[in-house]
């Protein structure tokens, strides 16, 4: 099983050590790109855009050598990127595979698109609820305001 | 337990009280016990249940008729009140964040009674502060007192809660109150009527509210004797001009909306009319002087239900008011 997870993702770039991040919807691999801050970074990375998949038709793939990435910023990439999947490595090795999905409640990551919000206005976390049968929509947890999770601001 | 309130360790204060921020947090058993205290101090407003108590009152935006009420409640039970009406006085005005009032005044106070312009500001103020929060109205979110003694005007006029018709005419898409009132009579199975003009229409999400919780209601917009002759209740809210983007159609609806003495004529006996007041226009002063008006004794009641939240927020029950009766 490793081995053939190995080999596909061989067909990219091999990747020693590091993070994979595929199955990206083409119109949010810059969005990823943001919220992973990779222009900042020193690290070598690979950007695949418009590659073949099964699920979107096309998409897109970032691997990037020597990062790993804690829940926060994984979450981040849930929220515009539901339902990508990511891969640790370790050399050339798959160690870890997850469906990156975002929890039911979560702190940091966006702004509450309501003006009037209190989160808005105070040095304070933003603090959501994912809620909706497909959670497609968020709820603020201090004004209550529901919004798509299409239309917020990332922090 | 009382009296020496201030010497117990802010952390486990914090486990011994529970802050008032939303009404959708009530049960429906928390709901009829609030109620049972409420009519505690109908019948004796004046127990000292909260000697040596100080209740904060921190108007970040003026209202001077919560305020007032919340402190006579304070007054009448014997606490003594400090705070603020006008938040140009204070430091918030020079950039002050909430937090560091509210932990400031936590040093100083037992409750504090807090509105604010911003929505969600109760709710942030009862995570840090270590003495309970009682939400007196945050933006255009909540105002659960409001809605507490609105279920006590109903219950107290009624005689119960269960199975009424409830007509709710006016401004029904920014009124807060309206959406509150659907919001806590879920328990009690009532018809709704949601009589207003298409633009200030009831919002989808409140009825989808209705849908899920198997809340009957009827959707109307015309406000004549015939068609509020079944109501139990009529609440009447503001149709404010400012509220329309459309003012031809203000202009074409303003007096659609306004009761006068004479739709009175087919109603039921156990009829009352209700209003969060201030009224403008839209109760005709004819209606004062009718055996339903009750807008006023509605308002007289947001005393007692003060007092009884003021009282359970710091864990003081029921039986303890009784034992001081
Ligand atoms: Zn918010």
């Amino acid at each position: 099983m490793t081995s053939k997870i190995k080999n596909k993702e061989l067909q990219v770039a091999a990747l020693q050590d590091g993070t994979v991040i595929d199955h990206i919807p083409v119109d949010k691999l810059f969005a990823v790109v943001t919220i992973l801050n990779l222009p900042l970074m020193p690290n070598k990375i690979t950007i695949g855009f418009n590659l073949q998949s099964k699920k979107y038709g096309k998409k897109g793939i970032i691997k990037i050598s020597d990062c790993f990435f804690d829940d926060a910023v994984i979450n981040k990439i849930a929220l515009v990127a539901p339902a990508c999947k990511l891969s640790i490595i370790k050399d050339y090795e798959v160690v870890e595979k997850r469906i990156v999905k975002l929890p039911n409640e979560f702190t940091g990551v966006c702004k509450c698109i309501n003006p009037k919000c209190i989160t808005n206005a105070e040095p304070m976390n933003t603090r959501f609820h994912v809620i909706g049968e497909d959670r497609k929509m968020l709820r603020c947890h201090y004004c209550e305001q529901e919004m798509n999770r299409d239309e917020v601001k990332l922090l | 337990m009382r009296g020496d309130f201030t010497t117990i360790p802010f952390k486990l204060r914090k486990t011994m009280t529970k802050s008032l921020v939303n009404i959708a947090e009530l049960s429906k058993e928390k709901i009829q016990y609030l109620l049972d205290m409420a009519q505690l101090f109908e019948k004796d407003p004046n127990l000292p249940m909260l000697k040596n108590q100080v209740v904060a009152t921190l108007f970040f935006e003026p209202s001077t008729r919560t305020r007032l009420s919340f402190e006579t409640a304070a007054n009448r039970l014997g606490a003594r009140v400090i705070g603020f009406s006008d938040p140009k006085a204070t430091s918030s005005s020079k950039g002050e964040s909430l937090k560091d009032t509210i932990m400031m005044v936590s040093n100083y106070a037992d409750i504090i009674v807090m509105r604010h312009y911003l929505e969600g500001a109760a709710r942030y103020a009862a995570e840090i502060a270590p003495i309970p929060i009682v939400n007196a109205g945050d933006g255009a979110n909540q105002h659960p007192t409001q809605t507490m003694l609105d279920l006590y005007t109903i219950y107290q006029t009624q005689g119960r809660l269960n199975d009424l018709d409830i007509y709710l005419v006016g401004d029904l898409k920014y009124g807060r109150t309206v959406h509150s009132l659907i919001m806590a009579m879920r328990f009690f199975n009532p018809t709704f009527h949601f009589i207003s003009p298409e633009e200030l229409k009831m919002p989808q999400p409140y009825i989808d509210f209705c849908d899920e919780n198997h809340i009957n209601y009827v959707i109307d917009d015309e406000f004549t004797a015939q068609s509020i002759s079944h109501a139990d209740i009529l609440y009447m809210t503001r149709v404010q001009r400012e509220r329309f983007t459309d003012l031809v159609e203000y202009e074409r609806v303003k007096n659609s909306f306004i009761l006068h003495a004479d739709m009175l004529t087919h109603c039921k006996d156990n009829m009352k009319i209700l209003h969060p007041l201030p009224r403008v226009n839209e109760i005709a002063t004819d209606v004062d002087d009718t055996k339903y008006a009750y807008y006023f004794e509605q308002a007289k009641n947001g005393l007692f239900m003060r007092q009884a939240i003021l009282c359970d927020v710091v864990g003081i029950t029921a039986e303890d008011v009784k034992s001081k009766m």
